[in-house]
């Protein structure tokens, strides 16, 4: 498992990614209330906004957080976004990526280091 | 950064899990462990604590006893019938300005020699400074900093409260009376800001905590933060200040007609005259250019506070935006309230709202979003 500084968390599954946003995201985000995915097979770039969240308090944006394209996304939290406060590591994955060069996960933090960020 | 200041209570909501967040020069929980949703939900279900003792707690009384001159004193800053507002009654009402905006809404209530203002927190010390400069020096104004001010909220709020004092049941929505709970002196008004039965306390400081620890043994009401607070007025199609209500809103543009006392709407000379008076009462007569409706998103994005509102799904005709807006857990959908042109309301059913690069469709609708459960 990979970590952004964004709060994202990055499964790499065979040749894609899983990602979602880590428990210390939703803890802080509070009850989230509407999530809005992008397209599949969208082409994506790095830090391109391509999620909306809103909680009860506020929206925000979930940055693509590598170039690639969207294979998948998990319309559950869309039908329901609770389930995103719930399991946010689990049920509450956001999309699946293929990445352009898988080889730039290593770029991205260890746990150790995203717990560092955030304590 | 400014100091916050702290209530009485702020360990206490610490020690309940609180996420604190600036609120009016406050640091004020948001929410607890739960979290807004099943604070909100608790608080329809069973019943919620808020402590609102941020708000500003304003009693005015006459020097020489002279209540009626009082009377007419405070009928010059607000709209309301305070010559028939009964004794241990309050009155949901307005401060106006002269150009016929808001300058606070509170409520007041009649005590035997003296007038209770509830205020915003925001609002307190404008409020406070107004009422210096408007009314005569016959009279005392003081802030009552030394008392804190606490919601019961939902439908065992009864229960609760006639567990410790059994006097409580005999009060209506909207009386406000002295009475001690558990040999605690207090001053309790049937009312509250979430469409639910319930009370408000006002205690003093020093009391505060033992009070607190009386009314959450053997109950089921949990502490409620201010995020659940404004979903639960909002359900409840209450106006927000400095959002739904500003200097620059009419009452009657906040759909707010009732707030303007039938007393209070003759103009002949023998009648104390409001400030802002001529244009309130005209655009009561002519109606308003702007008016607060209910909205109800189609789909599922909220729309927030300051989403401008549309005539067309284009958004070539601009009528309106957004005054307060989120998710209703009661309803388990987004609703707003908004402030439209009133030239286009008629037959209207539908707006667009532009919701970050869209436009999506909301249904105009009737406030409240719930159904009130006043104990009238």
């Amino acid at each position: 498992m990979k970590y952004t500084e964004e709060h994202e968390w990055l499964k790499p599954e065979k040749d894609i990614v899983i990602v979602g946003i880590t428990e210390h995201a939703a803890e802080q985000l509070g009850d989230l209330v509407f999530v809005e995915l992008p397209n599949k097979d969208l082409e994506v770039k790095k830090d391109q906004e391509i999620v909306v969240i809103e909680s009860v308090k506020a929206a925000s944006d979930i940055l693509a957080p590598l170039d690639g394209v969207i294979t998948e996304i998990n319309d559950k939290i869309v039908d329901d976004p609770s389930i995103v406060n719930s399991d946010p590591l689990g049920e509450g994955w956001f999309f699946k990526m293929k990445l352009n060069n898988p080889s730039e996960l290593d770029k991205l933090l260890d746990k150790e280091e995203y717990d560092k960020l955030t304590s | 950064m400014e100091d916050l200041k702290k209530t009485n209570l702020y360990d206490f909501h610490k020690n309940n899990g609180a996420k604190f967040v600036p609120f009016a020069g406050y640091s004020m929980p948001v929410q607890y462990k739960n979290g807004v949703i099943s604070e909100h939900l608790h608080t329809r279900s069973k019943a919620g604590f808020f402590d609102v003792s941020h708000m500003g707690q304003i009693k005015i009384w006459s020097k020489n006893n002279e209540k009626e001159k009082l009377i007419q004193e405070l009928e010059r800053l607000m709209p309301c019938d305070l010559y028939n507002l009964k004794e241990n009654r309050q009155t949901y009402s307005l401060l106006t300005n002269s150009n016929g905006g808001v300058i606070d809404d509170l409520m007041i209530a009649n005590k035997d020699f003296y007038f209770q203002l509830i205020v915003n927190a925001s609002q307190k010390m404008t409020d406070y400074q107004h009422l210096k400069d408007n009314i005569s020096q016959d009279f005392n104004i003081e802030l009552e900093e030394n008392k804190s001010l606490l919601a019961i909220q939902g439908p065992q709020s009864e229960d609760i409260l006639t567990a410790i004092n059994s006097n409580i049941k005999t009060m209506k929505f909207m009386d406000s009376i002295d009475i001690s709970l558990a040999d605690i002196d207090c001053s309790i008004s049937r009312s509250g800001y979430t469409g639910e039965d319930g009370f408000e306390i006002s205690v003093h400081n020093k009391n505060i905590l033992q009070l607190v620890e009386i009314l959450f043994k053997k109950s089921e009401l949990l502490p409620i933060g201010l995020g659940a607070r404004d979903s639960l007025r909002l359900e409840a199609g209450l106006c927000l200040y400095g959002n739904d209500l500003t200097s620059d809103i009419t009452p009657v543009e906040a759909n707010l007609n009732w707030v303007i006392h039938k007393r209070r709407r003759n103009q002949s000379a023998s009648n104390i005259k409001f400030l802002g008076n001529t244009k309130i009462l005209n655009q009561l007569e002519k109606g308003p250019i702007y008016l607060r409706i209910g909205l109800l998103p189609v789909e599922k994005a909220p729309m927030r506070t300051g989403s401008i509102i549309y005539l067309d799904n284009e958004g070539d005709t601009e009528i309106g935006i957004v005054t307060s807006g989120g998710f209703s857990p009661t309803l388990n959908k987004p609703i707003s309230m908004g402030r439209i042109q009133s030239e286009y309301l008629e037959d209207l059913e539908k707006v667009y709202v532009k919701v970050r690069d869209k436009i999506l469709p909301a249904i105009i609708t009737k406030l409240p979003f719930i159904k009130t459960k006043y104990k009238i």
